[in-house]
């Protein structure tokens, strides 16, 4: 039994550092600000959900646990309303944004 | 008056929580005051604000995560195929408009929230009929325009017990 | 074994996420880059803590995460003012952060 809580916390942890560092490469391979957002988003959710789980079911039914948790939910309410104001910073100083046709809007 | 007095129950549970005193009087003095500040200072925001909050939303939110949960997964993998694989799934960066049917600005709020939690789309802008979004795929618009997520917030705000 | 990997790999996106501060090319590019950074310091005390055995550091993680978001919060604040009274719509080209 704890070996099979093990494997799948492992997996988690795991799966969660594979998503930020493929979020991390997006940062560089999407064209501009406003795709790299949604980017930055996977590290943020995923990777930061599926890492925090996978402490969780280490530390078992414990202090530890809910503090964990709370993270979680901070992390959680918190992200959107950062990016959603970044990208609206960027809107109101007319940064420009890519299309695929080829032309700025 | 009754959220006032849930919020000092949470913000005192909170405290007792993180902090682990019981005992010593100094520093439960202290989280005495810390607790009675923050109840003021939310006191002072939102007694200028007529609008109630509904505390029954609470009671419905761990269906509504619960399927949040589901969404936010489903859109990680994509946005992920599309940074791994960029020639197969190719991004198609644009901004809609997304018509929404909330009627408090807490469940305005949620909507827009989960939209910006959820990766692909972000929302930029509300105003009295729409929020201005920004997806990275034509299909995460399409998705966000079919409208699940606006009724399933709807429904959410509208539960009465 | 694992933790000591998923330490090591957080550090990795840190660095890409400086990489990326670094390289802009706008100021929004650096602050959504820092802000990364910040998150992804919330996980690395967790998951450090874990690997020392010593799960207090998760205070420390739940204080940065917070004052992460208001600094981010801040910094743009201020940017937001400087850009659309000194440069109204020159954010696309700049390159001082």
């Amino acid at each position: 039994m704890t070996i099979l809580l093990d494997l799948v916390s492992w997996t988690f942890l795991v799966l969660g550092t594979l998503a930020g560092i493929i979020g991390a490469v997006g940062l560089f391979r999407f064209p501009d600000f406003y795709s790299r957002v949604h980017a930055a988003g996977v590290t943020d959710t995923l990777c930061a959900g599926l890492v925090l789980l996978g402490l969780m079911l280490q530390a078992g039914l414990t202090l530890i646990s809910v503090k964990l948790m709370l993270i979680l939910v901070f992390l959680w309410l918190t992200s959107p309303v950062a990016s959603h104001s970044l990208v609206q910073a960027a809107l109101h100083s007319r940064l420009k944004s890519w299309r695929r046709n080829g032309e700025g809007e | 008056m009754s959220h006032l007095l849930l919020l000092i129950i949470g913000l005192s549970a909170f405290w007792v929580l993180l902090s682990g005193f019981w005992d010593n009087l100094l520093l439960l003095s202290l989280g005495v005051a810390s607790v009675l500040l923050v109840a003021l200072l939310d006191w002072r925001s939102t007694s200028s604000n007529p609008e109630p909050y509904r505390l029954a939303v609470l009671h419905r939110l761990p269906l509504y995560w619960s399927w949040l949960l589901v969404a936010i997964v489903s859109s990680n993998i994509d946005v992920m195929k599309r940074i791994l694989f960029p020639r197969r799934f190719p991004i198609d960066p644009q901004f809609t408009r997304i018509p929404y049917t909330q009627h408090s600005s807490l469940g305005v709020a949620i909507f827009a929230n989960s939209i910006t939690l959820t990766p692909g789309t972000v929302a930029i802008e509300v105003d009295d009929t729409h929020i201005l979004v920004h997806a990275l795929t034509g299909e995460a618009a399409r998705d966000l325009a079919r409208g699940e997520m606006d009724r399933r917030v709807t429904r959410l705000e509208r539960c009465e017990g | 074994m694992i933790l000591a990997g998923v330490s090591l790999g957080i550090l990795v996106v840190m660095g890409l996420a400086l990489l990326s501060a670094y390289l802009g090319p706008t100021v929004y590019d650096r602050i959504l880059a820092v802000n990364m950074f910040g998150t992804k310091t919330v996980l690395f005390i967790a998951a450090y803590g874990f690997l020392t055995g010593r799960p207090d550091f998760l205070d420390i993680a739940l204080s940065y995460a917070l004052i992460n978001f208001i600094g981010v919060i801040a910094a743009l604040r201020y940017v937001e003012r400087v850009y659309s009274v000194e440069k109204p719509g020159g954010g696309a080209d700049d390159d001082t952060a």
